[in-house]
């Protein structure tokens, strides 16, 4: 149960003000979910990955990334209790593989894709990663009240099961241990008890299988049960989608310079030209998307 | 002449009388059973758990002449006006409609002279219960029939309704017979018609919503009034700690064996957690959020006694609620009836077609004559005694355990007779430190 | 006429200004600056005021409204009026879902569309919505009328009990026991009165009317796929 917001700028020049935008929605909607937030970033592409990780000591941690994992075509940035690194595309699995083995906790990977996200309020927490600083083409933001996982980091969202993807959600699945057990029978593994990152498992799975976004996102209307609205991220744009009840909340504003989604109109107040934008509420059961 | 001995004809216990004559019934009929009432089925209850009382390493309080508390207040997280109950039982939910007006003011006169509340129902609140209730809970239900600020702001406190024991994730279903003119008006629907009761809130979903809609309501009422939350036993733990976090004042948890006005058969039998297993998760929510007492828990679901009041508040709740046994005080399926039950097919005890509306005890009934069977001046003095005991009760077994206040009692007071109990109590089996899933062991 | 900015006050001192005009018989007029889409803007009010919100709002706007006429000159979040009594609640943009939600009394009127849930529940409220409505429309409504100059949403009128629907454009489909009615002079007029009420530029001869078949009014088992 949820706050959600979502930002994809259509216009080059309001980049540099995406983390600024994007955190005012977040706060806006912190009686949503004042357990957690999260945040991904779609920022600028590198030839390689960037790996999010996080950890509960990064002083201890991070303090030998940079000679471990640094140099020429690499970098590493630490951003407090969790680090970016770019690393070349070929060495990505068995870096990632050494990440975990140190006890690290994998957030997320992506050319563009860096997520943040932490327990407690959204504010405290775009605060504590300097969000409003970054700057990318969009955007994708949660606050959580969690109903039926832990209240941790790795229970909040977004949750990340694919390069460059990303999903949140608001609502409650009603099947996702069933499907947590077939997915995992297909070799596809979830890290938490979360039913959302079961959606994003969904999601990035009937992707790798060949899917398109779309398909995977009209899948989720046939294969996963309860009330859910979904705002799932690519490297290239963002979809969102309703369950056929649709009655957790979710209102939408394009203008000439961006599409803006969120739980509740008043996390677009502040968003320029927002008098004039077309506002409306996406349908039950219909897929949108959109690209750059 | 035949002298093979033969087997005695034997009963299937998978398929017994009581299953086919089922089957049989809806067969015939093509509907489900509908009744009132809670589960019947047996169930590991606070008979399961004993007081282990004062000895030689604690000391008891004299009965007659050391003072032990009973009192209680709800509401002590936001409300200006939090609701002072003088004994920790208080008056459950129930309906005008499913109940007679007089029924509703005896309910009234007796809760008011024990010094407790009592609560409305799914059909709005009359001014039989209003004027002779001096605490009045008036509950927020999905069908929100009969709502209106007037009477939100005239009530001591406000239940939303999420669910109920006897049918969490389920609305209820009043057959036409009892929407009598009267009923149907304060209901705006048709008279004589079949009524369904929403099991969602028709303006909100979730914890994330229902916390807006608790603002509204404050701030409709001037932030006065404690909210109450009422919860059907589900999954305690999450539910209890979503009720807190959506801004609740006072949890109400209903387990299995709470009553219910009209609802499935198959719902009340076979869905949710019986009382016992519901307390100590929502307990141990309020006390993982650090709110144990500051938000209070009154638990409800087949309290009869004051020993299930003492058993109740030692594990962890602030407060109990009653309806079936308020209603068997009144009057309901008292034996003196037994040959009107038997003229409906059943026998006192054991009646529970409350939607049905021919109740002989005048209760829970809207017909003109029947209602006349019951006195509500009677009515309400033989429930205010049954408060009385059961508080006088609860103060013996208190004192007992050496409590200068019901509320000190703890879970270390108790054991527990079965397995079953020890494990959804968290209570040592008797005669051993020890219950099912008991960390470090 | 008062103006209160809600950036600067808080929604408890809004609340209990414009709450207050029912012990003191107020019947003036206030503007409410910036709501910026908070909850519960304008609630529980119960005199003759009139009350204009100069911007958009979040859930339950003018919820339990009495007496008052409120005026919101943006959108509305979820629950727009619900449960309101007498008065008259006006949005001059769209309705978010839920809107005129167990509604008792008074008009609801929107100038742009409402979405899913419009009028679920409501028992005896007036609703003119000039635009469409979503999914689910009338859910259950028991009494009152809806009037939809726009289209439709799927499942109009489920399970409607003695609610009278009227909508001038297409309905995408009609939920369980919801038909078509004929639409007789005494509909006819009644639709004059609101639209002119409502100030909708529209004839009562382009409305069609839908109303309850009552068959699920008493259980029956060939009903059962209604279920």
């Amino acid at each position: 149960m949820c706050g959600i917001v979502g930002l994809f700028l259509k216009k080059t020049e309001l980049r540099p003000r995406l983390g600024d935008m994007l955190t005012d929605m977040l706060v806006t909607m912190t009686d949503r979910g004042p357990d957690s937030a999260g945040i991904a970033i779609y920022g600028d592409e590198v030839d390689g990955l960037k790996i999010t990780v996080q950890s509960d000591t990064p002083a201890e941690d991070f303090a030998t990334l940079e000679a471990e994992f640094g140099g020429a075509g690499r970098t590493v940035r630490v951003v407090d209790t969790h680090a970016v690194l770019t690393v070349p595309r070929a060495e990505a699995a068995d870096v990632a593989a050494r990440l975990e083995a140190r006890g690290l906790r994998i957030m997320g990977a992506g050319a563009s894709m860096e997520i943040f996200k932490e327990v407690g309020r959204p504010e405290e927490v775009a605060a504590r990663f300097g969000i409003r600083a970054m700057g990318g083409s969009h955007g994708i933001g949660h606050t959580r009240m969690a109903t039926e996982s832990a209240v941790t980091t790795l229970g909040a969202h977004p949750f990340s099961t694919g390069d460059d993807q990303c999903l949140v959600h608001n609502g409650s699945l009603s099947n996702h241990n069933q499907m947590r057990r077939k997915l995992a029978g297909k070799g596809v593994f979830t890290r938490t008890e979360n039913d959302t990152e079961v959606g994003a498992a969904y999601i990035s799975s009937r992707i790798a299988e060949g899917a398109t976004l779309g398909e995977a996102l009209e899948g989720t209307l046939r294969d996963l049960d309860g009330f859910f609205t979904f705002v799932t991220g690519t490297r290239t744009g963002f979809g969102v989608v309703r369950d056929p009840i649709a009655c957790k909340p979710a209102v939408m504003a394009e203008t000439e310079d961006y599409v803006a989604f969120a739980s509740e109109y008043r996390a677009f107040a502040d968003l320029p030209g927002i008098g004039a934008a077309r506002v409306w509420e996406p349908e039950p059961a219909t897929v949108y998307f959109w690209e750059r | 002449m035949d002298k093979t001995p033969r087997t005695e004809p034997r009963q299937s216990w998978t398929f017994s009388r009581e299953v086919t004559s089922e089957i049989r019934r809806a067969a015939a009929t093509g509907i489900y059973d509908i009744r009132g009432g809670g589960a019947k089925r047996r169930v590991p209850h606070f008979d399961d758990l004993l007081f282990l009382g004062a000895s030689m390493s604690r000391y008891p309080l004299e009965g007659y002449r050391e003072a032990c508390g009973t009192s209680v207040t709800l509401g002590t997280r936001f409300a200006k006006k939090p609701v002072e109950l003088k004994i920790p039982v208080t008056i459950a939910g129930m309906s005008f409609g499913a109940l007679s007006g007089d029924a509703k003011e005896a309910l009234g006169r007796g809760a008011t002279a024990a010094g407790t509340s009592t609560t409305t129902g799914d059909g709005g609140m009359t001014e039989e219960e209003r004027g002779h209730s001096a605490t009045l809970v008036y509950q927020y239900l999905p069908s929100r029939y009969g709502m209106n600020p007037d009477d939100l702001r005239r009530a001591d406190a406000i239940e939303i309704v999420v669910g109920q024991g006897a049918k969490p994730g389920g609305g209820g279903m009043l057959l036409g017979q009892k929407i009598t003119e009267r009923v149907a008006g304060m209901r705006d629907l048709p008279v004589g018609i079949d009524q369904r009761s929403a099991c969602r809130h028709p303006d909100w979903t979730g914890p994330d919503d229902l916390e807006i809609k608790i603002l509204e309501l404050r701030e409709i009422t001037g932030w006065e009034k404690p909210i109450y939350v009422k919860l059907g036993g589900a999954r305690p733990y999450y539910d209890t700690a979503l009720a807190v976090k959506a801004g609740a004042d006072v949890v109400v948890l209903d387990g299995m064996q709470g009553g219910t006005a009209a609802t499935q058969d198959v719902f009340i039998e076979h869905v949710g957690q019986p009382t016992l297993a519901c307390i100590r998760p929502a307990v141990q929510a309020l006390q993982d959020l650090g709110l144990h007492r500051e938000v209070q828990l009154v638990v409800s679901g087949g309290i009869r006694s004051g020993a299930d009041v003492a058993k109740a508040l030692a594990l962890g709740a602030d407060a109990v609620a009653i309806g079936t046994a308020a209603l068997i005080a009144l009057g309901d399926n008292d034996p003196k009836w037994e040959e009107e039950y038997r003229a409906l097919g059943t026998t006192a005890g054991a009646y529970d077609d409350w939607h049905e509306g021919r109740d002989p005890a005048g209760i829970t009934t809207q017909d003109p004559e029947l209602m006349q069977r019951l006195d509500p001046v009677a009515a309400g003095r033989r429930l205010r005694n049954y408060l009385a005991v059961m508080t006088l009760e609860c103060q013996t077994i208190a004192r007992a355990c050496g409590k200068s206040h019901v509320h000190n009692l703890e879970p270390e007071d108790l054991c527990a007779l079965t397995m079953e109990a020890a494990a959804m109590a968290r209570v040592p089996l008797a005669g051993t430190d020890w219950y099912p899933g008991k960390p470090g062991f | 006429m008062l103006t209160i900015d809600m950036a600067t006050t808080a929604l408890r001192e809004v609340n209990a200004t414009l709450q207050a005009q029912a012990r003191e018989g107020g019947q003036g007029r206030f503007v409410l600056d910036n709501p910026r889409g908070a909850h519960a803007v304008a609630v529980g009010l119960d005199a003759p005021i009139e009350v204009i919100v100069k911007g958009s709002t979040g859930y339950y706007c003018a919820g339990m409204n009495k007496h008052a006429t409120v005026r919101v000159e943006g959108s509305v979040g979820p629950g727009v009026a619900e449960n309101m009594m007498s008065g008259e609640v006006e949005v001059a943009g769209d309705a978010s879902q839920y809107a005129g939600a167990t509604g008792r009394g008074g008009l609801l009127n929107i100038r742009g569309n409402a979405s899913s849930r419009c009028g679920i529940s409501m028992k005896g409220i007036d609703i003119v919505v000039h635009g469409n409505i979503g999914h689910m429309s009338a859910f259950m409504a028991q009494k009152g009328n809806l009037v939809v100059l726009g289209d439709a949403g799927d499942a109009l009128g489920d399970s409607l009990y003695e609610a009278r629907l009227f909508v001038r454009g297409a309905v995408r489909s009609l939920g369980a026991d919801c038909e078509e009615k004929e639409m007789r002079a005494e509909h006819l007029s009644f639709l004059k009165e609101i639209l002119a009420r409502a100030g909708a530029d529209a004839a009562p001869e382009e409305f069609r009317r839908y109303g309850s078949a009552r068959k699920l009014y008493h259980f029956n088992v060939d009903n059962a796929d209604a279920y």
